[in-house]
């Protein structure tokens, strides 16, 4: 199989290509982010004109709002790979507001954003990043004098479909994790029902996103979910099942310690608290930084952000398995365990021997015949 | 006069040792992939992957035990029957498990003496096979995660949804403990009746008889 594209063989139509150049986006670039996304949706490769006529001529509006959020997941779409994503897909979307990359601020801007709920009402896509607190009425987050609940349903209701990016919109991420001072939601438990998708991961990877884009554009809905919401073609497997270290966890070589001997050889990082079994994500196919590198690459095990409430659930992240509750921090499962079981030794075995000097409780005593 | 009778029947016994030696396998390899304890010199082997298949294969062997019990618990004699585990039911089931237990606890001077189970037996038995059901249910909710959308995650990955990834794994790691601790109690407990009803418990377990003095009961 070629590898390299060939602009002059592309499936794409050259009067297609024709109106791309015209709108002065790089051809090549053009090709090669339909190309890309089109396997990053695990479709065919007869899909790719498909993809193409859609992108190139549909523009949809789109909406990017942030509730409590670190940007994290802007800086990440800004950042994308294929054709730099982030400018490319700017140009092929229309983007009525998004706080990190517009120009407007303050009144305007928020005039801006009601402007194109009105005018796209049913139409845009909206792209959520952050949760909701819904504590204390919502107060802990507003945005130009309303609560974050508020303008969310508001903006969820009108849009044609809602896209979650990163952990705090899909699942609550952060500041959802215990204690929750603000009371944090996830997008879908504020609006159950919704057309909602979520794309879970600290942060998101802005070739996911892209790719639901697309496929949104492309089908005009949104692809096939898990149980979770998420993704399937992002989020269909296993970190653990595509993992390249997997041949050392299935041998049994593992480090130990970072910078041991087993650590510099690339093993297996299960026993330094990897969550990659228990995770499900598209980093080690699709990885982060224009494809450089992802967590287990560079040395470190994945911490299961991609996972519902995983700031709880997977600490502590250098142990396999979370603390139990209402014990101390180093006691383990296993710990606690053999201490139950030395426990009942114990007891059974005192049990034992006081019954042994038991005297009456044997039965049939006046039937054993003493034989001398 | 002493009386023998047949208690426990074929498949109890075939099942009861069938668990056994599942539940040891599968505690040994389970202990192995929570914490595995042996460093493979050569990425060549296939220790963890070993230790996987066991697990798994066990696994298997043992749902099908389980199972089979089950199955039994209707079919078989009123010993085998899911009544004798719920003996507590009755008023007289309710009187002998007092008894049972204040022999136990040393306030008591009389052992139950019984055909089958004990009462206090019988309710261990009770709680351990809901472990059993509990183990079987958590792992091929972890096992079905290699293939999503397959059979095992199609019937049971709603569950690893509600009760999350990793405390599905805490808890199942956990049973294995508490399973520990009932081995311990049961083959004490064994022992411990052995030798005081002088009726062949232990023996039981293997050949399916036992030898009752009807007057005592
Ligand atoms: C008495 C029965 C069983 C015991 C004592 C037992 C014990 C264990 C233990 C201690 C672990 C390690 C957990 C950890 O630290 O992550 C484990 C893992 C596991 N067990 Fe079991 N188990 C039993 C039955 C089963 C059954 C019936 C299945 C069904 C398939 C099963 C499937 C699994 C799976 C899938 C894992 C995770 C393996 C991996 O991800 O590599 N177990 N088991
Ligand atoms: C993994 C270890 C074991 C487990 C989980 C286990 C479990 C059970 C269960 C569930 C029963 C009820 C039988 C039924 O009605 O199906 C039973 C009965 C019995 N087991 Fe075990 N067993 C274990 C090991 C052993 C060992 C090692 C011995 C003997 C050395 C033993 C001796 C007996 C005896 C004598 C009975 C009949 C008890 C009675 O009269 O109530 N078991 N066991
Ligand atoms: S490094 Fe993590 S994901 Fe990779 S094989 Fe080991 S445990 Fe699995
Ligand atoms: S490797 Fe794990 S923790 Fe890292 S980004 Fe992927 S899912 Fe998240």
């Amino acid at each position: 199989m070629k590898t390299d594209l060939d602009v002059n063989t592309s499936p794409i139509p050259e009067e297609l290509l024709q109106r791309v150049d015209a709108r002065g986006i790089n051809r090549r670039d053009f090709i090669k982010f339909c190309t890309a996304t089109t396997a990053a949706l695990a479709l065919p490769m007869s899909f790719i004109p498909t993809v193409a006529q859609a992108v190139e001529d549909k523009r949809p509006p789109v909406i990017w709002v942030e509730y409590q959020s670190c940007s994290g997941d802007s800086e990440a779409f800004l950042r994308g790979n294929q054709p730099t994503a982030g400018e490319l897909i700017l140009d092929l979307i229309s983007l009525e507001y998004a706080d990190v990359v517009m120009a407007a601020s303050g009144h305007q801007a928020e005039e801006a954003k009601h402007q194109a709920m009105e005018k796209y009402k049913g139409q845009y896509i909206l792209i959520v990043e952050g949760s909701i607190p819904t504590g204390a009425d919502g107060a802990y987050c507003t945005i130009g004098g309303e609560s974050a609940m508020v303008d969310c349903k508001k903006l969820v209701q009108n849009a044609a479909a809602t896209i979650c990016v990163g952990s705090c919109s899909s699942f609550g991420g952060i500041p959802a994790a215990a204690p929750n001072p603000t009371n944090a939601v996830s997008v879908s438990s504020l609006m159950p029902g919704a057309a909602i998708i979520n794309l879970p991961g600290c942060p998101v990877n802005a070739t996911n996103l892209t790719a639901t884009i697309v496929h949104f554009m492309t089908f005009g809905k949104l692809p096939a979910v898990d149980r979770l919401g998420r993704p399937k073609f992002a989020y269909g497997k296993r970190i653990h099942d595509n993992c390249e270290r997997r041949g050392h966890f299935d041998a049994g070589q593992y480090a130990e310690s970072f910078g041991d001997a087993a650590h510099r050889q690339g093993h297996c990082l299960y026993k330094l608290g990897c969550k990659g079994p228990e995770t499900f994500h598209n980093c080690p196919t699709v990885r982060y930084n224009e494809g450089t590198s992802w967590p287990v690459m560079a040395g470190h095990g994945c911490i299961g952000c991609s996972e519902p409430g995983f700031w709880d659930t997977m600490s502590p992240f250098y142990r396999r398995l979370p603390k139990v509750p209402g014990f101390g921090i180093e006691d383990t499962a296993d710990k606690i365990g053999i201490g139950l079981a030395a426990a009942t030794a114990v007891a059974f075995g005192v049990h034992g021997v006081a019954s042994c000097f038991r005297k009456g409780d044997a039965m049939e005593e006046d039937k054993v015949v003493k034989e001398d | 006069m002493l009386k023998i009778y047949y208690v426990w029947e074929l498949p109890v016994r075939i099942c009861h040792w069938i668990n056994v030696l599942s539940m040891i396998m599968l505690s040994i390899t389970g202990f192995f992939i929570g914490s595995p304890f042996i460093t493979a010199p050569e990425t060549s082997m296939f220790v963890m992957g070993w230790m996987r298949f066991l697990h798994f294969a066990f696994a298997y062997l043992f749902t099908v035990s389980v199972a089979a019990r089950i199955v039994w618990m209707f079919l078989g004699n009123h010993h085998a029957s899911w009544r004798a585990f719920i003996p507590w039911i009755t008023a007289e089931g309710r009187r002998n498990f007092i008894k049972m237990f204040r022999y136990y606890t040393f306030t008591g001077k009389k052992i139950t003496y019984e055909v089958g189970h004990n009462p206090v037996a019988a309710t261990a038995y009770l709680g351990i096979f809901a472990l059993f059901i509990f183990q079987i249910i958590s792992g091929f909710a972890m096992y079905g995660q290699f293939d999503p959308g397959g059979f095992w995650n199609g019937l049971l990955g709603g569950i690893n949804v509600l009760v999350g990834n990793q405390w599905l794994r805490l808890l199942h790691h956990g049973v294995m403990w508490l399973l520990a601790g009932f081995i311990i109690n049961h083959v004490y407990s064994g022992w411990l009746m052995d030798v005081k009803m002088r009726n062949g418990t232990m023996s039981g377990i293997f050949s399916g008889y036992r030898y009752i003095e009807p007057e005592d009961l």
